[in-house]
C-alpha cells in the first residue's frame, strides 16, 4: 500500500477514535466530582493580580472605587 | 535587542552580548547594503534598504551603549511599556487599515478612482491585500499581541519573561507588517490568500512568532497562579496553531537570494487545500480562538464578574479546537477536490456551530445580574455587539458552508458581507473595548477622556457595519442569481457586465457604510490620544485601577 493509503487508514480508524476518546474525556474531566471549586477559584483569576503580582481586587474595593467616581 | 537573551546578567555577559550583538548586526547591514545593490526586483530592492537602514540603526544604538555604565533594569511589577505600544500601534494601524478599505470600496463602485498616474501602485488589485493584511495582521495582529501580553502577565501574576525579548517581538511584528506592505504595493506577491508576503518575509515572522511563542509560554512556567486562566488556552492555542499553518502553507524555494520571487512546494488541488486550511484556519485561530482569549478577559473584568461558566468556557475551547481544523475544504466546494473531502469540511463547519454558540452564550450570559451596565457603560454596550456578532457571523458561516447553499454565495458578495460581519463586528468592537479598558489602565487615568465619544463610536460603527452587511447580502445573493439565471433555451441570461452594473447602487451604500465605520475609528484615536494627553475629562464608570 502506498504511504497516502497507509496514512488514511490509521487516520480514520485508530486516530479518529483516540480523538473522539480524548474529547469526551476533556467533557466527563470537566465535570468530575469536586470540579466546582477548582472552576470557581480559576474563574476568579482575573480580580487578582491587577497592579503588580500578588495584589487582590476585591468586589468591596472596586465598588468603593466606583462610588467615590460617582460622587 | 536582537539577542536580549544574551543581556546582562552581569556587566562582563552584558559587553560580550554587545559585542555578539555588533556582529550579527553588522553582517545584516553589509548584506543588505549588497542585497539592495544586486537586487532583480523593486520590491526587493526596496526592503533590502530598509532592512539595511534599521539593522544599521541597531548597530550604532548598540554601539554608543557597549562599555557605557549599565542601567538597572526593573525585574519587580509587570511590563506595560510594550503593552503602551501595542495600544497606540493598534489604534494606528487601525485607522490606516480601514482607511485603506474606504479607498478600496470607492474604487470598486467607481473604477475612475484607479487613477492613472499611480498605476501599478495604486490599482484595486495591489490595494485589496494591503487592506485585508492590514486590519488582520497590522490591526488584528497588534491587538492580539499587546493584550495576549496584558492578560498572561495579570491571570499569571508574573512579569513577562525574557527581559526586553517582549520588545523584539513587537518591533519585529512591526517590520514584518511594513515589509508585508511596501511588499504588495510594489508587486511581490505569492498570490495566496492572507499568505501574500514573499518567502524572506515569510522566514522574518517565523522568527518573531517563535520569539512571541518563548515569551508567552516563559510567562505561563513562572506564574504564580496554581491553574492557567482560560484566555490563556485560547491565546497559546493561537500562537501555537498560526505558527504550525504559517510554516506548512509557505513552504517554498526562492528562485534567487537576490530577488523577490519563489515557487510553491505543493501545485494543484493540493496547494489550493492547503491554503484554504491554511486560510480557514486563520480565520479560526487567529481571528477566533485568540480573540476568545481577550474575550475571556475583558468581559469578565469590565463586567465585574467571573465568566458565567467556566466548564462551559473549557468544552467550548475543546470543542473548538478539535473543529475548527477540519472545516475548511469548505472554501472548495465544485472544484477539482475529492467530494469526501468537501463534505468533511461542510460536516464539520456545521457541527462548529454549537462550541461558536456556547461560547457566544458564555460570554453574554456573564453580564448576567449585570445587564443594567448596558444603560451606563458604552464599552459593555460595545461587547455586547461583538458576541452578537460573533454569533450572527458563526451562524451565517456553517450555514453558507453547506454545498448548496454555496453554489449560490460563493465567488459573490456575500461572502464579502459575511466576513465584514465577522471581521468588523466581532474582531474589531472586541478589539476597540479592549483599547478602552486598557488605555486609561495603562496611562494611570481615572477613565477615558469622553464617554460620550465612546457612545459616538459605537453608534457610528454599528450603523456603518449594517450599512456594510444588508447591502452586500442583498448585492451577493442578486449576483449569484444573475449568474444561474438560464432561459427556456438553456442560455444564461446574464452577461458578467449586467452583474456589475446591477451592483452599482449596492457598492455606494457598502462604501457609505466603511465611511462610518472609518470615523467611529478616527473619535476612538482621538479619544485614546487625548486619555494619553490629559486627564479624564468626565468621570466615568470604567474601573480603576486600584493603587
Amino acid at each position: 500500500m502506498d504511504t497516502y493509503s497507509i496514512l488514511r487508514e490509521i487516520a480514520d480508524s485508530w486516530v479518529l477514535l483516540a480523538m473522539t476518546l480524548f474529547f469526551l474525556g476533556v467533557i466527563v474531566w470537566a465535570f468530575r466530582p469536586g470540579s466546582k471549586s477548582v472552576h470557581a477559584e480559576t474563574a476568579n483569576i482575573p480580580f487578582r493580580n491587577e497592579v503588580a503580582p500578588g495584589s487582590v481586587e476585591t468586589p468591596a474595593s472596586k465598588d468603593a472605587s466606583i462610588k467615590e467616581l460617582q460622587s | 535587542m536582537l539577542c536580549p537573551v544574551l543581556g546582562a546578567a552581569n556587566e562582563g555577559d552584558s559587553r560580550m552580548g554587545n559585542y555578539v550583538k555588533l556582529v550579527v548586526l553588522g553582517i545584516i547591514t553589509l548584506f543588505a547594503a549588497i542585497a539592495a545593490n544586486w537586487g532583480r526586483d523593486i520590491a526587493y530592492v526596496v526592503h533590502a534598504v530598509i532592512i539595511m537602514l534599521v539593522a544599521g540603526y541597531l548597530f550604532l544604538r548598540t554601539l554608543r551603549q557597549t562599555d557605557e555604565p549599565i542601567k538597572p533594569v526593573a525585574t519587580d511589577g509587570y511590563m506595560d511599556d510594550v503593552v503602551r505600544a501595542g495600544v497606540i500601534a493598534t489604534t494606528f494601524w487601525g485607522v490606516v487599515g480601514f482607511l485603506v478599505g474606504v479607498v478600496i470600496a470607492f474604487q470598486l463602485a467607481f473604477p475612475a478612482l484607479n487613477f492613472e498616474f499611480l498605476q501599478p501602485f495604486g490599482n484595486f488589485g495591489r490595494l485589496r491585500p494591503l487592506h485585508t493584511s492590514a486590519v488582520i495582521f497590522a490591526f488584528g495582529g497588534n491587538a492580539l499581541i499587546m493584550s495576549s501580553f496584558y492578560i498572561v502577565q495579570r491571570t499569571c501574576g508574573a512579569r513577562l519573561w525574557g527581559g526586553n525579548l517582549s520588545w523584539f517581538v513587537f518591533w519585529g511584528y512591526n517590520l514584518f507588517i511594513v515589509l508585508a506592505a511596501t511588499g504588495y504595493l510594489l508587486g511581490a506577491t505569492q498570490s495566496k490568500e492572507y499568505a501574500e508576503p514573499e518567502w524572506y518575509v515569510d522566514i522574518w515572522l517565523t522568527i518573531v512568532w517563535v520569539a512571541f511563542l518563548a515569551v508567552y509560554l516563559g510567562t505561563i512556567f513562572k506564574r504564580k497562579e496554581k491553574h492557567i486562566y482560560v484566555a490563556n488556552w485560547f491565546l497559546l492555542s493561537f500562537i501555537i496553531t498560526v505558527a504550525m499553518l504559517h510554516i506548512v502553507n509557505n513552504l517554498s524555494v526562492p528562485v534567487s537570494i537576490w530577488g523577490s520571487k519563489s515557487v510553491q512546494l505543493f501545485a494543484g488541488v493540493q496547494d489550493a487545500m492547503t491554503q484554504w486550511w491554511y486560510g480557514h484556519n486563520a480565520v479560526g485561530f487567529f481571528l477566533t480562538a485568540g480573540f476568545l482569549g481577550m474575550m475571556y478577559y475583558f468581559v469578565p473584568k469590565q463586567a465585574g464578574r467571573p465568566v458565567y461558566s467556566y466548564k462551559l468556557s473549557i468544552i467550548h475551547f475543546w470543542a473548538l479546537i478539535f473543529l475548527y481544523i477540519w472545516a475548511g475544504p469548505h472554501h472548495l466546494h465544485y472544484t477539482a477536490l475529492p467530494d469526501w473531502a468537501s463534505t468533511l469540511g461542510m460536516v464539520f463547519s456545521i457541527i462548529l456551530w454549537m462550541p461558536s454558540w456556547g461560547g457566544m452564550i458564555n460570554g453574554l450570559m456573564t453580564l448576567q445580574g449585570a445587564w443594567d451596565k448596558l444603560r451606563t457603560d458604552p464599552i459593555i454596550r460595545m461587547m455586547v455587539i461583538s458576541l452578537a456578532f460573533y454569533g450572527m457571523s458563526t451562524f451565517e458561516g456553517p450555514m453558507m458552508s453547506i454545498r448548496a447553499v454555496n453554489s449560490l454565495s460563493h465567488y459573490t458578495d456575500w461572502t464579502i458581507g459575511h466576513v465584514h460581519s465577522g471581521a468588523l463586528g466581532w474582531n474589531g468592537m472586541i478589539t476597540f473595548s479592549a483599547l478602552y479598558f486598557l488605555a486609561p489602565r495603562l496611562w494611570g487615568k481615572e477613565g477615558m477622556y469622553s464617554m460620550s465619544a465612546i457612545s459616538w463610536h459605537f453608534w457610528l460603527a454599528t450603523i456603518g457595519i449594517i450599512l456594510y452587511a444588508a447591502s452586500m447580502w442583498v448585492t451577493g445573493i442578486m449576483e449569484g442569481l444573475m449568474w444561474r439565471e438560464v432561459d427556456a433555451n438553456g442560455f444564461l441570461v446574464n452577461s458578467f457586465a449586467d452583474t456589475v452594473s446591477a451592483k452599482f447602487p449596492m457598492l455606494v451604500v457598502r462604501g457609505l457604510g466603511g465611511v462610518l465605520y472609518l470615523a467611529g475609528a478616527l473619535i476612538m484615536a482621538w479619544n485614546i490620544f487625548m486619555t494619553i494627553k490629559g486627564g479624564a475629562r468626565q468621570k466615568a464608570l470604567v474601573g480603576v485601577p486600584t493603587a
